[in-house]
């Protein structure tokens, strides 16, 4: 069984990496949602195919040019020299822009077609009964609009937490800093330590399963809304 | 195109004994990628056999091994693995032999490495990559080389490790790593300013050993793979490439 020691920091890292990951992308992914959901512009389908192109790219892709974007000839390397570092790999920083960019499409689906499914018809109530536009965002919008939010916010947390590729293209497996689970369980099969990797493992089969049943439910009950 | 399909295989059969030509699938150690590949090449010019090359960490090769990948033959980047395969029944007994002696090599593209101690006591960079110490014989070396020089404390918040030395190098020439731990073998061609040969006696011998694997005890271009791997015309390719032949 692995110690406390080995698999305690692993697993608050991937934690705080998922729920970091899932306030920035709620807060990135509605605008896009709804623009995606409502805009009549033939720019449509093009920005919507580059949301969801993360679903299609092998996780080294977005790591290669990530380890080339984040570094010192990269947009990351003048970032990062506000807080006096070289690069922006290698950090917890990196690893939040790397998760934003390959859990995007599972925040802004859901989302996207929540509100398409909404329609018009409460937002022009609201308008009518005189409400300004945040309070219908916050008052009817969002309630109406509750398990596409909710179905957004556990796949992506649970997207990260499965995170592996990515990171390990960016990461540096530097424990406590970018030592995530999946990178864990890699390290206890390479090393041989099977055992330690059939617990992490077995964790994460578990954990798995209640985020699908979890989303199973949540369709069930709010209908077919996770597209 | 056809045509030249045809010319092909007319030259082939004129040039090569093609009575016996086999495939042989080999597993290899990702420092030795660019010179199994030139051995291959050779190899098969000579005698006709096919070379599947399959290109990983070490450890990550003999997991799968243990779990009946489909090798002839494990070129390991430690003399462990080997010894390892045959106990567990993997490999062939009798069959084991060092093909190479790696070195390790502090490399840097932005930093004058003439004196590489001094510069590893400086410690004017903010990251040092190597390879996973604990799976792969380079990142051991680099860490051993750390330590004797007294530099383990000062050093550790610094090392970033990549899963192999092909990642290592990665972070080095993406330039995300100021400096680290590689195989001499991977920087050969770079200027000598820019790479650092700590003392031998600095780490353990990095002794690269072979095995046939029982999946290809019967495969006769596995065996005659692991013979040509022990040719002089090896010899002379993994000595330019940056070994050392014990």
């Amino acid at each position: 069984m692995p110690t406390l020691d080995e698999i305690l920091p692993p697993i608050i890292l991937t934690a705080s990496l998922a729920g970091v990951t899932t306030i920035l992308l709620l807060v990135i992914g509605t605008p896009i949602a709804w623009w995606l959901a409502r805009t009549p512009s033939r720019w449509r389908e093009p920005v919507a195919a580059i949301v969801a192109l993360p679903l299609v790219l092998p996780p080294t892709v977005i790591g290669f040019y990530l380890l080339l974007a984040l570094g010192p000839s990269g947009p990351g390397g003048p970032l990062a020299a506000l807080w006096g570092a070289r690069t922006l790999a290698f950090s917890f920083e990196g690893l939040v822009i790397g998760s934003i960019l390959y859990s995007l499409p599972f925040m802004v689906q859901p989302i996207r077609v929540a509100f398409e499914s909404m329609g018009p018809d409460p937002i022009e109530a609201a308008q009518t009964l005189g409400a300004r536009r945040w309070p219908t965002f916050t008052r009817v919008i969002v309630p109406e609009t509750r398990a596409g939010f909710l179905t957004g916010v556990i796949l992506t947390f649970a997207h990260t937490i499965g995170e592996f590729g990515v990171v390990l293209m960016i990461g540096g497996n530097i424990p406590g800093k970018t030592k995530v689970l999946s990178i864990a369980i890699y390290d206890f099969v390479e090393r041989g330590e099977w055992l330690k990797a059939h617990w992490v493992s077995a964790g994460m089969v578990l954990f798995a399963f209640l985020v699908v049943t979890a989303t199973m439910l949540l369709d069930r009950r709010f209908g077919r809304l996770t597209g | 195109m056809r045509a030249l399909l045809a010319f092909a295989t007319v030259a082939s059969l004129a040039f090569v004994p093609m009575a016996h030509a086999g495939t042989v699938n080999a597993a290899v150690a990702a420092n030795f990628t660019k010179v199994a590949e030139q051995i291959g090449a050779d190899f098969s010019a000579a005698t006709g056999h096919d070379v599947v090359f399959s290109f990983g960490a070490t450890g990550a090769l003999y997991t799968q091994i243990t779990q009946a990948a489909p090798f002839d033959v494990f070129l390991s980047a430690d003399d462990k693995r080997t010894g390892t395969a045959i106990a567990d029944g993997f490999g062939v007994e009798g069959t084991e032999f060092t093909y190479a002696v790696g070195k390790v090599a502090l490399y840097s593209p932005s930093l004058d490495l003439t004196d590489g101690a001094a510069v590893l006591r400086a410690g004017a960079f903010q990251h040092i990559a190597i390879a996973d110490p604990v799976t792969a014989p380079y990142g051991a070396a680099g860490v051993a080389v750390i330590a004797a020089l007294g530099l383990t404390e000062a050093l550790t918040p610094k090392i970033v490790t990549g899963q192999n030395i092909t990642q290592a190098l990665q972070f080095i020439d993406s330039g995300n790593a100021e400096v680290g731990f590689v195989a001499l073998s991977q920087v050969l061609g770079e200027p000598a300013t820019q790479i650092w040969l700590p003392p031998q006696e600095d780490y353990p011998a990095i002794r690269q050993n072979a095995v046939l694997l029982k999946n290809g005890e019967a495969n006769e271009a596995a065996t005659a793979f692991l013979d040509y791997l022990r040719s002089d015309e090896a010899a002379a390719i993994i000595r330019a490439a940056g070994y050392v032949l014990e």
